[in-house]
């Protein structure tokens, strides 16, 4: 039997599953149905496991582990909705939407953008902390898009579907900790950097921080389907 | 059985909700077998009643009168629901708080104003600092997410919080639904 | 090199020294420097010179209690004086010989008696800068008998068998560590000191990469030969320019020397070190974002598995250990594993250093075995807080410990027992507190560190620490009430359950550990609006949340 074959069982959720081996944990639950939320993890880029929202409890361990980079092992016994880990998601989106300045009602992507979605899902109805309502800038010197720090997550699918997929690394992070933004360049404007003006960047935000000129999120809701396929293709090459 | 006494109270915002509450239309009339509206902007009320089963507050807390009118309404109030996005989240309300109060009133006051500039000091109440939520304020019993929230939603919670059935609000309802 | 040759520079720079009747050292690490311990060491060797007497005059690392600096021992009558000015060294010269000079004399003997030095063993008695007199002290033997008699398998089952576990704050056993890098698959491997030392108040590092820097690096060529590595990392702070000299002034001459570099000591083992400087960032301590910062990336963690030990730097096995770890492996391959195991308590096996600091009469740093009451550390050689005041807590662990309050003083310090009464062993910062700190504030200072080096990768890091900053803001103002405390409760679990790295995961441990043992000092704040210490500025009132906007002249009129 070779590595590539080589059979894990295992548990999500009280359904016994089999995956293979260096499958992540996210991957066999989807295959199978199995619902985690995510927010950084998006098909076809590569896994940073900053966003938390995916941890998994695993049974025998008191640590949580999350589910889009830990692999599977024989016999595991994964936990991925329990009260435990709702309070948690509950609590990771609360700090997200206090963070900056999120008014649903007045985005772009309102209807359409995944932390809202999530915040429902999670069935989050008011946020606990105090908001912190920083003054960001909004970029809006390039001639296709925009990008609203405001809305901004930081869950840096922008800097990586530009790194690994597009091969122009325009995008990165600056600053630390609560100070940190995306920035294109070296803290250039968006519109006289070195943008390759691909748009995938703003396929993939999850929110409305990156979105395309004159049109509302409603008439164009974004779509990052095409990464597995592009994917694929390079791989076939 | 009696009428349960329902009051709405408008502070920051738009009235949308309010809007949204009247487009219950035709199934205010079945709601009104059910409640009796004691204060609101819409009725001819001029004191908030001494007791209160629900109250709808739409808005956020962005003067000295909304925390004063909030705090007030808490006191009288059994169960106290935001209603809408400003009174759960700020929302619009609240993109001036980046900017501080200063700079919104010299827009609003002076800037945009070609005589008489002056930021109005006595008859218009004071601003806070800094907009927000009513549960900064005062003990929300349900929240209830929406810009605005729908005549649907609304409809199903008084229903609901009328016949004593538990809902699920996220099934309902969401931020900027 | 051989040990033969090893014993011959020994014996030079003994005979060398045996030409002097009075040796003079004088601390030149950063406490002493900073009151003129440079300008001191000149007018020692002008006054010595002019004395006529063989007088040496030798520059040397931290000698340990930096509250009585600048520091200068006279051997071989071990006389210790203490808060030297330059004007002095006329008449220090002077004495040799003969009484020494009273009014400047300290009385430490309880301090240095409690102490067990491993680590700290040649600091204070060699220059830094001499690779000889690190020979003299048995300097680089452990390095040349392994390489003539000893197996790697043989190395790592000694270090193994000393039961000594990580420095750097975790407490993971090293001969472990160091086994699973032996094994990991792969011919290119790699070895790295953690020199990133960051914890407010703690210099344990910097002493040692300072004041006796070949044992660092005779330590990573011991890893180095046990684990299969040819190519080493020392990971420094740039703010530790002091270290960074010494460092690459040693692995000059450790080149020279033959002790570094290709086929050391004629066998095919070859290994050389290069230094890398830390731009500042606190995160880059943790070792995946060390490695990150290595390469050249963005200094920021990774989830582990794939520990480094298996991938590590470019992807290849790298063993991390920090500097005290090193340090301690030349005496440990000299003296063996049972020495090693002798000393210390039942899981926390040899020497701990600690820098104490704080509000105690000597700080500095010291080195006390595993096991030893905190009460011992305190009170005797750290000689108690000031007269007139109550110790209250002693901080263990940076901004990943906790505060262990005074009724818990006879805890023994090790790893378990530390770990137990909610704090960790850390690096090895020890902050003493007495009755004028405010615990509240004390969270919030912790808190306010975390938040600004967070690396913002990760959510609950990044926005949680923020938040609990924020609230914990609230609460010293006399703003707080009942419901933030909650949420800042609440916030401690979720930061800590579901960070990325080390760096959030034990971020809110000063505020859990304040809120266990000092609880009544949070609801003093929120209740009364006071605070018991007299430290936190409360000026609650609503004014400072309104904006009135002034009358103007017109509506008055």
């Amino acid at each position: 039997m070779t590595d590539a074959v080589e059979v894990k069982t295992l548990i999500i959720d009280d359904q016994e599953v089999s995956a293979r081996r260096g499958q992540t944990i996210l991957e066999v639950a989807r295959e199978h149905d199995i619902h985690i939320p995510t927010l950084c993890h998006v098909e076809g880029l590569s896994n940073v496991g900053a966003c938390r929202l995916c941890l998994v409890e695993i049974k025998g361990s008191n640590k949580l582990l999350p589910a889009c980079v830990a692999t599977v092992f024989e016999g595991m016994e994964v936990v991925t909705n329990s009260e435990r880990l709702r309070r948690h998601r509950r609590t990771i989106l609360e700090l997200l939407f206090a963070e900056r300045n999120h008014i649903c009602s007045v985005c772009v992507s309102n209807g359409h953008c995944e932390l809202q979605t999530l915040a429902q899902e999670q069935g989050l109805t008011h946020v606990r902390m105090p908001y912190r309502n920083p003054q960001l800038s909004v970029d809006a010197s390039h001639d296709r898009f925009t990008a609203d720090h405001n809305r901004c997550i930081l869950c840096t699918r922008c800097v990586r579907v530009c790194a690994e997929i597009e091969g122009a690394h325009v995008w990165d992070v600056m600053g630390r900790g609560i100070n940190s933004i995306v920035i294109t360049d070296l803290h250039q404007d968006w519109g006289s950097s070195t943008c390759t003006r691909c748009g995938k960047c703003v396929q993939v935000c999850p929110t409305g921080a990156l979105f395309e000129k004159s049109k509302i999120g409603t008439d164009n809701p974004k779509n990052p389907d095409f990464l597995p396929y592009l994917n694929l293709m390079r791989e076939a090459r | 059985m009696s009428k349960l006494k329902v009051a709405t109270v408008w502070l920051d915002g738009c009235s949308g909700c309010h809007m949204s509450f009247l487009d219950m239309d035709e199934r205010l009339l079945e709601l009104a077998e059910l409640i009796e509206i004691v204060y609101s902007p819409i009725v001819d009320a001029k004191e908030f009643p001494g007791e209160v089963d629900i109250a709808l507050v739409e808005g956020a807390v962005a003067s000295v009168d909304d925390e004063k009118k909030i705090k007030k309404v808490r006191a009288h109030t059994r169960t106290l629901v935001a209603m809408g996005d400003c009174a759960v989240a700020g929302n619009v309300p609240s993109m001036r708080n980046p900017f501080g109060p200063e700079a919104i009133l010299n827009r609003a006051y002076i800037e945009n104003t070609t005589t008489q500039q002056q930021i109005p000091c006595v008859v218009v109440p004071n601003l806070l600092k800094v907009v927000r939520p009513i549960h900064e304020f005062v003990k929300v019993d349900i929240f209830l997410p929406g810009c605005p929230p729908s005549a649907n939603t609304l409809y199903t919670v008084l229903t609901a919080l009328a016949t004593g059935q538990p809902v699920d609000i996220s099934s309902l309802t969401r931020f900027g639904a | 090199m051989t040990i033969e040759e090893l014993e011959q520079i020994a014996e030079s720079v003994r005979r060398e020294n045996a030409n002097f009747d009075y040796e003079v050292s004088v601390c030149m690490d950063l406490a002493c420097a900073s009151q003129g311990s440079d300008k001191l060491r000149d007018a020692l060797l002008r006054s010595a010179e002019a004395s006529g007497k063989k007088v040496l005059v030798r520059r040397t690392g931290c000698m340990g209690p930096c509250s009585h600096g600048p520091l200068v021992r006279v051997d071989p009558d071990k006389t210790l004086y203490g808060h030297v000015s330059p004007g002095r060294a006329q008449g220090i010269v002077d004495s040799l010989g003969g009484e020494p000079v009273a009014e400047l004399q300290c009385e430490l003997n309880e301090h240095f008696d409690s102490q067990m030095r491993v680590v700290l063993e040649n600091a204070g008695y060699i220059d830094p800068e001499k690779i000889d007199d690190y020979i003299a002290r048995e300097g680089y033997k452990a390095l040349v008998t392994v390489l003539m008699e000893m197996t790697p398998g043989g190395v790592i089952h000694r270090i193994t068998e000393s039961g000594l576990r990580g420095r750097g704050g975790g407490g993971y056993p090293t001969g472990l560590k160091w086994g699973t890098v032996a094994k990991a698959a792969g011919d290119v491997k790699y070895v790295v000191c953690n020199g990133d030392e960051g914890d407010p108040g703690a210099f344990m590092d910097r002493s040692v990469m300072e004041g006796d820097p070949h044992r660092v690096i005779e330590g990573m060529a011991l890893a180095a030969y046990a684990v299969g590595a040819s190519k080493g990392y020392i990971y420094v702070r740039a703010e530790y320019p002091i270290a960074v000299s010494r460092l690459t002034m040693a692995l000059r001459e450790a080149r020279r020397r033959g002790l570094l570099g290709i086929n050391i000591c004629n066998t095919p083992f070859s290994f050389d070190i290069e230094i890398r400087l830390g731009a500042g960032a606190f995160v880059c301590g943790e070792e995946t974002a060390l490695i990150a910062s290595i390469e050249g990336k963005r200094g920021t963690p990774r989830p582990r598995p794939p520990y480094p030990a298996v991938s590590g730097l470019w992807g290849k096995p790298t063993l991390i250990n920090n500097v005290e770890t090193y340090a301690n492996i030349p005496p440990i391959i000299r003296n063996g594993g049972k020495w090693f195991s002798s000393m210390g308590s039942e899981r926390s096996k040899g020497t701990k250093v600690f820098a104490l600091t704080g509000k105690i009469a000597n700080t500095g740093l010291v080195e006390v075995p595993m096991g030893i009451k905190l009460r011992q550390i305190i009170e005797v050689i750290g000689g108690g807080v000031p007269p007139g005041h109550t110790l209250k807590a002693v901080q263990t662990g940076g901004p990943s410990g906790g505060c262990i309050p005074a009724e818990m003083l006879d805890i023994g310090v090790s790893y378990d027992a530390l770990m137990a009464a909610g704090s960790i062993m850390g690096s090895g910062g020890m902050i003493v507190m007495d009755d004028t700190s405010c615990m509240v504030n004390v969270a919030r200072f912790f808190i306010e560190f975390c938040m600004t080096e967070s690396c913002g990768k990760c959510i609950p890091c990044r926005a949680g620490t923020a938040q609990m900053y924020t609230l914990l803001t609230r609460i010293c103002t006399g703003k707080g009430t009942m419901d933030d405390l909650a949420l800042i409760e609440d916030l401690c679990v979720t930061v800590k359950e579901t960070s990325l790295c080390g760096l959030g995961q034990t971020a809110p441990n000063p505020v859990l550990s304040t809120l266990k043992y000092f609880r009544s000092e949070y609801l003093e704040h929120i209740a009364n609006k006071r605070c018991p210490a007299g430290v936190c500025h409360m000026h609650a009132g609503a004014e400072a949340d309104v904006f009135a906007p002034a009358v103007s002249q017109e509506v008055v009129a």
